[in-house]
């Protein structure tokens, strides 16, 4: 989506501006001001600020006190910071690919030719928009392993009980599940793209002898590798700051939160981590440089992505 | 070239098109009623997908020892409507619902006022440097706001905003990307003869906008406006960072209070969170059309 504009933007504006171009900026001032001024105060700062704080030992109160690069040789020696950065690894290369395959497939089933396909629609899009704290309660509910629906329905089938919350090794894949929930929002823009689709070109694939497998192969696909992509960097950078079902699932602020992350901190995100760090163990300073190492850890891999994606995005009329 | 209007007219053309023997249908086809397959797949997924709004509300309205029994039962025996008392009871749910609403509002009204602001300044007026500088707003969609969090405490913090809903409610008045891009394609889709019109009449830039562009956007304003409410209302991470004060607390941040002890209160926490999600599913099936928009910018009909 926009990102396919991105290469062509990077170009910097040129300097010298005319008297009806300064005019144009004083026109155009008021509009686009706030949005300036949110993102100097509210973005750009914090991140500088956060790079400032990186190289200090700071509690939150008091002085800060510079302390060069030890934050940043700190995690080299952090079992925790590596099991929170394999945790988030193992999360975001787990959910990343199983959402855009469920994106696509409910986009598919969105696109079906039945009369009442709105009543799918709204069905299928509507747990997207309910709340993921809810959600994740719900989630506890469900994955009880001693009353649990989940659990009694894998029973019929003579699967034997799963611990999700209690084992180290499935909770992650709970909140792997618990992040399909959301596919319906991704699923309406590949249903968007999908429509656009001529349906001339399956007419005449059809005609041609295409089977319904090479026609979704050659045909959809190319043509929603735009969408592919915007999800792969925005899933990827969902990813990559998930928290908020982890806190919640280990008990949040009422009690377990505060001293485990998970059986065997397999809940230890690097966001929960960082968390921690900042507003539990008071050290603003080693929270700073993880979320500087976050935030370059992002631009590398949507870098990485965009690279990637020339080899396989399709963009019509190029 | 021709119309379609000659093309109407023409006579029709002879057929002389080979016939194309027509593929025997698969086998499934011809056993099963057409469309029969499709709703069944459909169904299941439907099933997937409203499970856990079932199971919450199924849960709500049972016993405790019901709810803790095994097997689990589909339908509840025994409809506790109780439980939705005792849940508002069992909890400060009044003060932790104003902070929601007031939290809520402030950031929805936040939102409407800035992004069909902000936005038009990106699409319907022209200066130097536009596109570059909508490319680094399109950016920070990609810029985890976990980035930002240990700095932005300590600059609330200094400002003396921790414990108020400041932190949440001021930068939604500065705008946020997603929404000044599904603004900016909905201006983008607006023809240029209308501005100009009112130009060449003599309004200025911000006339324009207000009384041509603006009523002309509503429904995008109302895409807008609908999904900050419900982003609002569900926020977990900001309030949990900004406030401290138990009275503060939004119903995200409250629903932890029932599971204080070892014992966790699951149908009362159930009850609450249908009486939290309600209002959601409300706000969706009235407005179902904005959401849909809202979602793909206006690139898909119905």
């Amino acid at each position: 989506m926009q990102s396919q504009r991105g290469a062509a933007l990077i170009a910097a504006p040129r300097v010298h501006l005319t008297a009806s171009e300064w005019r144009q900026l004083r026109t155009a001032a008021p509009f686009v001001l706030p949005w300036v001024i949110g993102f100097f105060a509210f973005t750009l700062y914090p991140i500088i600020y956060s790079l400032y704080l990186s190289f200090q030992s700071y509690s939150g109160f008091g002085d800060a006190v510079p302390v060069g690069f030890a934050n940043y040789k700190h995690m080299f020696t952090d079992p925790l910071f590596f099991k929170s950065l394999y945790n988030t690894a193992y999360y975001t290369l787990l959910a990343v690919p199983i959402g855009l395959v469920v994106a696509i497939v409910l986009a598919m089933l969105m696109n079906q030719n039945v009369r009442e396909v709105a009543i799918y629609r709204a069905a299928f899009y509507l747990p997207s928009i309910l709340p993921l704290f809810a959600l994740t309660f719900i989630f506890i509910v469900l994955l009880n392993p001693g009353f649990g629906l989940v659990n009694f329905f894998l029973g019929l089938f003579h699967v034997p009980t799963i611990n999700w919350l209690g084992d180290p090794s499935w909770t992650k894949v709970s909140v792997v599940i618990l992040a399909q929930l959301g596919a319906g929002g991704p699923a309406l823009i590949f249903l968007a793209s999908l429509r656009a689709v001529p349906t001339e070109l399956y007419e005449s694939a059809r005609l041609e002898g295409a089977g319904p497998l090479r026609r979704f192969w050659h045909i959809t696909v190319p043509l929603i590798t735009p969408v592919i992509l915007y999800d792969l960097l925005y899933g990827t950078i969902l990813g990559l700051q998930i928290f908020t079902p982890a806190y919640i699932l280990v008990g949040g602020t009422s009690g377990g939160a505060a001293y485990t992350a998970g059986p065997d901190n397999s809940l230890l995100f690097y966001v929960f981590y960082l968390y921690k760090n900042a507003f539990q163990y008071s050290d603003m300073g080693y929270a700073s440089a993880m979320a500087w190492v976050l935030f370059l850890i992002s631009i590398v891999l949507a870098l990485l992505i965009m690279r990637w994606s020339q080899y396989w995005v399709h963009y019509e009329g190029a | 070239m021709a119309t379609a209007r000659e093309a109407r007219e023409a006579p029709a053309p002879p057929l002389t098109v080979a016939h194309f023997p027509r593929p025997r249908p698969p086998l499934m086809d011809r056993l099963v009623p057409k469309g029969v397959l499709v709703r069944i797949g459909l169904i299941i997924a439907c099933i997937f997908f409203l499970l856990p709004f079932y199971w919450m509300v199924n849960s709500a309205v049972k016993t405790t020892a019901e709810l803790t029994n095994f097997p689990p039962t589909l339908i509840p025996q025994v409809f506790d409507f109780g439980n939705f008392y005792r849940a508002v009871t069992y909890i400060p749910f009044g003060t932790f619902l104003l902070n929601s609403v007031l939290l809520t509002s402030g950031v929805t009204l936040g939102a409407a006022m800035s992004n069909p602001l902000i936005a038009y300044g990106f699409s319907r007026v022209k200066w130097p440097g536009r596109d570059f500088v909508f490319g680094i707003c399109m950016a920070t969609i990609f810029l985890p706001f976990p980035v930002l969090i240990v700095a932005l405490f300590d600059i609330f913090a200094k400002l003396g905003w921790i414990n108020t809903f400041l932190p949440m409610i001021v930068p939604a008045f500065f705008g946020s990307p997603f929404f000044i891009f599904l603004m900016r394609q909905f201006y983008l889709s607006l023809p240029n003869e209308i501005s100009e019109a009112a130009r060449i009449d003599g309004a200025n830039e911000f006339q324009v906008f207000l009384h041509i562009i603006l009523p002309l956007a509503k429904p995008a304003v109302a895409a807008v406006t609908i999904f900050a409410a419900v982003q609002a209302w569900g926020e977990f991470l900001a309030p949990l960072l900004f406030l401290q004060d138990e009275s503060k607390y939004p119903l995200s941040i409250g629903l932890q209070f029932y599971r204080q002890s070892h014992d966790v209160a699951y149908n009362l926490l159930m009850a609450a969170s249908t009486l939290i999600v309600l209002p959601i599913v409300a706000l969706f099936i009235a407005f179902q059309r904005f959401f849909i928009q809202g979602v793909t910018a206006g690139s898909i009909k119905g």
